[in-house]
């Protein structure tokens, strides 16, 4: 390798990045490859595409998918207010942005089904004014996925604004440009990269959401209930087998969404000169 | 464009950029606003632009009131100290994005711009860069890609913030010729701000020196060299030999050097080197000066005179230029007393 010669100490980090992602990551998740294989193809089959089963992947990529992307939305908002406007007590919000990292999951599960049950303080509100039902839907999933998300779009946005170059925006503007041609033309293609990151993120870490889901989702069969449910509930059951099919299928389609999603970066990327 | 200001002042905080600035510029002329940093020649540049706004006094183009009107609806073009190019966009969509802009009855059809961003690569002789990004060129590619883009919308003025500053030594000099020769072939009446006198010096025509938020001097090269308004224009442009009245001697000065009334106790004469004429002295007269050193700096030489009792700024040096051929057939050595002859001087109070 003449990258050795150039960098120094490529063996080493090599060696030692294979090493730890065998044990943190591969070496946990090849035996739950292994545990498959005591199942025969027919019964693998019969697990995954039980009507039951079926119905839990679509609620968990639906509404991941949804929450990641109105996180997205929401989160760019709040990233750009919180660059670009002297917000008093900036601080004090920063860090409640946090919050969802640091606050136990099912702590937030069991405050938002609170609020958002049809006798909580919100709940009653929507569905009297909108007729919509929150808790115990995919929307109650939809909400604690998007509570969850909302740093990793924040914390991924926010330094790239806060790093734009400000002269692009007057020279934008010295070129006769309008302020939302300026930010759709400059500011928006230069953020996006970022962006599509947070949202990433949160998809992945939407489709892994157990603890704040299963308090709001009500969890009924068929409408508001999750694969990773889906699989403890197996577990409780005795069925290892069954659990470990499902959860093998849940990483691969996983893995292969965030591959594509990389993919797609790389070509964002590519398109605007950033490689 | 005529550029005319009126009574600009302009405060950050409780720091004074800009005090009661008025300046006129003529259409089609080249200006450097020259200073040291922090005199507020960027500040005055971005008024002109729009880009800041003025806490007081009015800036006119052609005669019209546009203190109000914001940097798009202006008429001018920019090019920012470091380029600002869009990061994202090819060389050739950066140059079209003025067009692009356009509201949708002024906007060139994709075949018209498409010629006329050619040209103007053509222009800033980079044609074969259309497709590539910013972070792709050299610093002087992005410098001349950026110059392409602010003409571009055709702006009735140009103006430059620092447009070499970043740029290495050579390619500096390169693109200051080529900036003379645009102006000329365009004659769009520029403005560029810099810290370098010799750069002002090199391509203006006009140079208005700027300090601690005034107007010192306005010029041509030649003016501003020769008649120094002040001490400060004096030291900065150039080099100088700043001598009291006291350390000076008569047998030095003649009709044209000495000041022209009988001078103060503060008096400072300032002298360019190449105003003091050096002879070998003959052996009886009784001198000061003897040669300390020199340096060759191609077609003159400079040279280093010691002088005991001066204690100025630079030590006890004054400095004289000559040219090198009248050098050599002195044979000066190193420590040979000298005889001086002061053929100009600026008197300062």
């Amino acid at each position: 390798m003449s990258l050795s010669y150039i960098m120094p100490g490529f063996r080493g980090t090599l060696a030692f990045t294979v090493f730890y992602l065998s044990l943190v990551v591969l070496i946990p998740l090849s035996s739950l490859v292994f545990k498959s294989f005591q199942l025969s193809w027919g019964d693998y089959w019969a697990i995954i595409t039980h009507k039951r089963v079926l119905a839990a992947f679509k609620v968990s990529f639906a509404t991941s998918f949804v929450a990641a992307l109105a996180t997205g939305f929401f989160g760019f908002i709040i990233a750009w207010v919180m660059v670009r406007y002297p917000v008093p007590g900036k601080r004090f919000l920063d860090a409640l942005i946090d919050l969802p990292f640091a606050l136990p999951t099912a702590v937030a599960g069991v405050v938002l089904a609170t609020i958002y049950q049809p006798s909580g303080v919100l709940g009653q509100w929507l569905f009297n004014t909108f007729g919509l039902k929150v808790a115990y839907t995919p929307l109650g999933i939809v909400v604690a996925l998007v509570f969850i998300g909302l740093p990793f779009i924040v914390r991924t946005v926010e330094p790239v604004l806060q790093e734009f170059d400000a002269s692009m925006e007057e020279a934008a503007a010295s070129l006769g440009a309008s302020r939302w041609q300026i930010f759709s033309r400059v500011i928006f293609p230069n953020i996006f990269p970022a962006l599509l990151t947070g949202v990433s993120l949160s998809f992945a870490r939407g489709v892994g959401e157990y603890g704040s889901v299963i308090f709001i989702a009500g969890n009924l069969p068929y409408v508001s209930e999750i694969v990773p449910l889906l699989i403890v509930t197996k577990l409780e059951q005795y069925q290892y087998a069954g659990a470990t099919a499902i959860a093998l299928t849940m990483l691969v389609i996983s893995f292969v969404l965030l591959l594509l999603i990389n993919l797609l970066q790389r070509w964002v990327r590519m398109r605007s000169g950033q490689i | 464009m005529s550029i005319e200001l009126r009574n600009i002042s302009k405060k950050f905080g409780h720091f004074s950029a800009l005090k009661d600035i008025n300046l006129e510029i003529a259409e089609g002329e080249l200006v450097a606003l020259l200073g040291p940093s922090g005199c507020g020649k960027t500040t005055l540049l971005r008024i002109i632009a729009g880009l800041e706004r003025p806490d007081s006094g009015h800036v006119m183009l052609n005669g019209v009131d546009k203190t109000s009107h914001h940097v798009s609806s202006r008429g001018i073009g920019f090019v920012f100290q470091h380029y600002a190019l869009f990061r994202h966009m090819t060389v050739f969509d950066n140059v079209a994005f003025g067009l692009r802009v356009k509201p949708r009855r002024d906007r060139p059809s994709e075949a018209q711009i498409k010629q006329k961003v050619s040209s103007l690569l053509a222009l800033v002789q980079l044609e074969w860069l259309g497709e590539r990004f910013p972070d792709q060129l050299s610093g002087g590619q992005r410098q001349r890609i950026a110059l392409a883009r602010a003409l571009a919308v055709e702006p009735e003025v140009l103006l430059l913030d620092e447009p070499f500053g970043a740029l290495d030594a050579s390619v500096r000099k390169d693109l200051r010729q080529w900036l003379r020769d645009l102006h000329q072939e365009l004659h769009v009446t520029s403005i560029f701000v810099t810290h370098d006198q010799e750069e002002a010096m090199e391509v203006a025509s006009q140079v208005v020196v700027l300090h601690n938020g005034n107007i010192e001097q306005q010029g041509s090269p030649a003016d501003i060299y020769d008649y120094p308004r002040n001490a400060f224009v004096s030291k900065f442009i150039g080099q100088t030999n700043i001598l009291s009245w006291r350390d000076l001697r008569r047998e030095w000065l003649d009709e044209a050097s000495l000041p022209g009334e009988q001078p103060g106790d503060g008096a400072v004469a300032h002298i360019r080197p190449h105003n003091i004429s050096v002879e070998k002295a003959v052996s009886d007269i009784d001198t000061p000066l003897t040669i300390k050193d020199w340096q060759h700096l191609g077609a003159i030489i400079r040279i280093e005179l010691r002088y005991p009792q001066l204690q100025a700024e630079h030590g006890s040096v004054i400095y004289a230029e000559m040219p090198t051929e009248r050098f050599r057939e002195l044979h000066l050595e190193k420590g040979d007393a000298v005889a001086v002859h002061i053929k100009h001087a600026q008197w300062f109070n």
